[in-house]
């Protein structure tokens, strides 16, 4: 694992999202930049139903010693990143402590009930105090404004991806990034996530 | 090519457990496998169609998970190691071939893999099949990581040989769709020939016939009996069960599967690694008595961890029943005291609590002020998120056309639901037009009862639906019955082109199979009007036509009609991404509250497409996620909403 360290072992990694905004592919990238580091990495995660609107979560443990649950203890997150604002406030709800940090994504996606008119949606500066008040420490970023430039709004995810190695909360860096991008994808799609990751890195350097 | 086929053996790689499974069916060098889709099992087939070619295996999906296991168990009698894949409802389909399986026995090794799903995740229901395993007396494995997964999957394999019988996998939603590392072997060279003996005599297990009957039942069944025995004994010896922990620990938790991950963290969480044992099975039917006997001998109190039902429980308090003699008096703790929930998936915390209480020992994730706090926020913070159609799914518009044809036709009539994402039509998505909810194709039998009720007075029209692979699945049986018991009723076919719900499987009524070959398609309005029902098929974005049929069919009271609503689904690759219409919102038009409609778009169609500005007062479309399907343009009275077709 040469130089690379853990803030904490395990580190408990929360990434969060709706059905359809590529949380699964997010963890899945970033597992696969520690695991190629040489950690233990253990990601759980439901989907099925998270196509149709639900709340999706990925739970990261990454350790230097072992494989831990693939679902992390009430109180236990280290970071959030958080693809929907709203769902940042759900996570803190249950995994949340006074040392957690939260990266957020500020695009709602209003939920069914919120369209209906059955419930309200949070003001967005509302949620930027809950998440302080909540947190150790913050960053909020607009990353689908930014992937809708790039073309789609799915590269809000990666956005997310490059954001958090900035956070340096983890040891994620460029390169490690684009070994697994070349593994994964092919090689058409290669440019468009290495600008998607420098972005969301250049967001939360600023 | 395949991440699964790429790595090199001793390589260390991050997995999904339905990977790891896979790898270690393509380990142990497998030639068939079969399955039904199902949520948490689908990848395995999935992963291995995608590598059949390569590795020369016969993979299909089948039509239903009773037939899969019949076509692994052919591969088995040709003397070729095969898979059967399901969820644990599909164990079900299955059971009463696999009871007579278990009984005839196997010659390649056959090993059927259950992807179970406690706290039904995604299923409608939370129930197992540990108990088949020992109704059926077959040997059953339960993997407790990511390493076992693949490790006992292959491993299962050669026990199967050893035996000559059937060996269940079991995994359950938090391994086949989590990840972890899993160190991979070799890939071995295989050379398969096929060929049914039969010449032999009866149960001359390798050339005679495989058969079941009465007369012989009583050999068989002894034969099957004296297996498990030799199963038991591979079993006491087995690395899948492991001790850690002290000599004589206060303590001794005995756990399986993914709750062995809990156990161990909440072990390491209260740290009282020094009071507690932890005895971790991997083989749990049958259970490896005289290992227990040792390890039961070395405490006083036990605990047992396990999810849902008392299963492993049970089965040891009998055997410490047995023993008490020479181990001595044991206090358990699990189920029967109340220390464990028999219902939901166990995790971390309620091991926490339940070892904080057995051991005494304080345990407080947060401080009181903070949950509190956090609690607060989240109730205006976090509005919740009931799952709903995808922006331009068929079924939301499907489910319009019912729901009103339904209340036009005012006779109070009902729809008799069936599994797939249409489900979700029993609750606001689907404007609660389903009011049965069973197992596959059980819409339509309970349909076929419903339309016999008209002598005791019952006069409510009945419809059933379905979607495409579920009417292969299950359906076909129950209109046959409909239609030869004269029940009225009219059966909706949904048929989006591929199984949806699980991503895409192909089916039987698709020109394409589980390796992309090219394949007859079974055409279901041919189907249907060769059974003799009356059949339309419609397009359920034009709502006007699905509306007038569908209204034409209630008002039939003569026999079975059929409505095959035919749109491909939303999230299908072909359409995935791609908008047929560019929507906007014309606020002028837009009179919104005002509108005698009262929000008629956002308030009961609720698209996800859809938003409502509360400033403004208008509807609009958020072009994030609006899939450009039209819909919503068609039910509004007032014409507000404008769609311009894409070119
Ligand atoms: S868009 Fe149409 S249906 Fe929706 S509120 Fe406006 S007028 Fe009513
Ligand atoms: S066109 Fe209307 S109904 Fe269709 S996806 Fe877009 S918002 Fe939803």
């Amino acid at each position: 694992m040469e130089n690379a360290q853990l803030k904490n072992d395990p580190y408990n990694l929360i990434i969060t999202g709706v059905g359809g905004q590529g949380n699964v592919l997010a963890s899945r990238m970033v597992g696969d930049m520690l695991s190629q580091l040489g950690f233990y990495v253990t990601i759980g995660e439901t989907f099925g139903a998270s196509q149709r609107g639900g709340s999706v979560m990925s739970h990261l443990r990454i350790s230097a010693t072992s494989t831990f649950s693939p679902q992390i203890p009430k109180g236990r997150a280290h970071m959030i990143v958080a693809l929907e604002p709203t769902e940042a406030i759900r996570v803190l709800r249950d995994y949340g402590n006074p040392e957690v940090s939260v990266l957020c994504n500020t695009r709602p996606i209003q939920s069914i009930g919120v369209i209906s008119g059955e419930q309200a949606y949070p003001a967005l500066k509302d949620i930027r105090e809950w998440v302080r008040e909540l947190s150790l420490s913050s960053w909020f970023i607009d990353a689908t404004e930014e992937a809708l430039k790039l073309g789609n709004p799915i590269f809000g995810n990666i956005i997310s991806v490059g954001a958090l190695s900035a956070t340096k909360a983890l040891p994620l860096d460029r390169e490690s990034f684009e070994s697994v991008l070349s593994r994964k994808m092919s090689p058409d799609k290669i440019p468009v996530n290495l600008e998607a990751f420098d972005i969301g890195a250049g967001m939360v350097r600023e | 090519m395949s991440i699964l086929l790429q790595a090199e053996k001793g390589a260390r790689l991050l997995m999904m457990g339905n990977d790891a499974i896979t790898r270690g069916a393509l380990e142990a060098g497998i030639s068939v496998a079969a399955g039904y889709p199902g949520t948490p099992s689908s990848e395995i087939i999935e992963n291995l169609s995608k590598v059949s070619e390569e590795r020369n295996i016969y993979v299909e999906w089948s039509v239903n998970e009773k037939v899969a296991t019949e076509v692994a168990a052919a591969g088995s009698f040709a003397g070729l190691r095969s898979l059967a894949v399901m969820k644990q409802v599909g164990v079900n389909v299955a059971a009463d071939f696999l009871l007579h399986l278990a009984q005839s026995g196997t010659r390649g090794g056959m090993v059927l893999v259950s992807c179970e799903d406690p706290g039904a995740l995604s299923s409608t229901n939370e129930g197992e099949s540990r108990y088949y395993a020992k109704m059926m007396e077959f040997p059953l494995l339960e993997p407790g990581d990511f390493q076992e997964a693949k490790d006992m999957t292959k491993w299962a394999f050669q026990l199967s040989e050893e035996i000559r019988n059937v060996v269940m996998v079991r995994s359950v939603t938090r391994l086949s769709h989590a990840s972890g590392n899993v160190v991979v072997g070799e890939l071995p060279t295989v050379e398969a020939e096929a060929r049914f003996r039969y010449n032999g005599v009866f149960l001359d297990q390798m050339e005679g016939p495989i058969i079941n009957l009465p007369g012989i039942v009583d050999p068989l069944h002894a034969r099957q009996q004296e297996r498990l025995r030799m199963a038991s004994e591979l079993m006491e010896e087995s690395p899948f069960n492991t001790y850690t922990g002290p000599d004589a620990p206060e303590l001794l938790l005995i756990t399986s599967s993914a709750c062995t991950l809990y156990s161990r963290e909440a072990i390491h969480l209260l740290g009282v690694d020094d009071r507690v044992g932890l005895l971790k099975l991997g083989t749990t039917w049958p259970l490896p008595s005289r290992l227990l006997t040792k390890y039961l001998s070395i405490t006083d109190r036990v605990l047992i961890v396990e999810e849902v039902l008392p299963f492993l429980e049970e089965n040891i308090e009998a055997l410490a029943a047995r023993i008490a003699p020479e181990i001595g008096i044991k206090t358990f703790h699990g189920k029967h005291d109340g220390t464990l929930p028999t219902t939901n998936e166990l995790n971390p915390d309620l091991l926490v609590d339940a070892l904080s209480k057995i051991l005494d020992v304080p345990y407080k994730s947060v401080s009181e002020d903070y949950a509190k706090r956090a609690q607060e926020i989240a109730v205006q913070g976090s509005p919740d998120r009931a799952l709903t159609f995808c922006p331009g799914c068929p079924h939301r518009a499907s489910f319009w056309n019912i729901h009103n044809a339904l209340s036009i036709d005012n006779r109070d009539g009902f729809m008799c639901g069936d599994i797939g994402c249409y489900s979700l039509a029993a609750g606001a998505s689907g404007f609660q037009t389903l009011k049965t909810l069973h197992a596959m194709g059980s819409g339509t039998g309970l349909a076929s009862g419903f339309g016999k009720l008209e002598g005791f007075g019952m006069d409510q029209p009945i419809v059933s639906v379905c979607g495409d692979s579920t009417f292969f699945h299950a359906v076909m049986p129950a209109l046959v019955n409909a239609i030869h018991n004269r029940a009225n009723i009219t059966l909706v076919v949904l048929d989006n082109r591929g199984t949806a719900m699980t991503g895409f499987q192909a089916h039987p009524g698709l020109k394409v199979n589980a390796c992309g070959e090219e394949v007859p398609d079974i055409d279901i309005q041919g189907l249907c009007e060769a059974m003799g029902a009356k059949v339309r098929v419609v397009d359920p974005f034009d709502m006007e036509k699905t509306q007038e049929t569908l209204l034409e069919m209630l008002e039939d009271d003569k026999g079975v009609k059929v409505v095959i609503l035919r749109q491909i689904c939303a999230l299908s690759p072909e359409k995935k991404g791609k908008k047929m219409f560019e929507m906007s919102v014309n606020e002028e038009v837009c009179i919104g509250e005002n509108c005698g409609c009262n929000r008629l778009c956002t308030r009961v169609l609720k698209c996800p497409g859809l938003v409502w500005d509360s400033e403004k007062k208008t509807a609009g479309i958020d072009e994030v996620i609006c899939a450009g399907c039209g819909v919503c343009a068609s039910i509004c009275p007032s014409g507000a909403i404008e769609k311009r077709e894409v070119a």
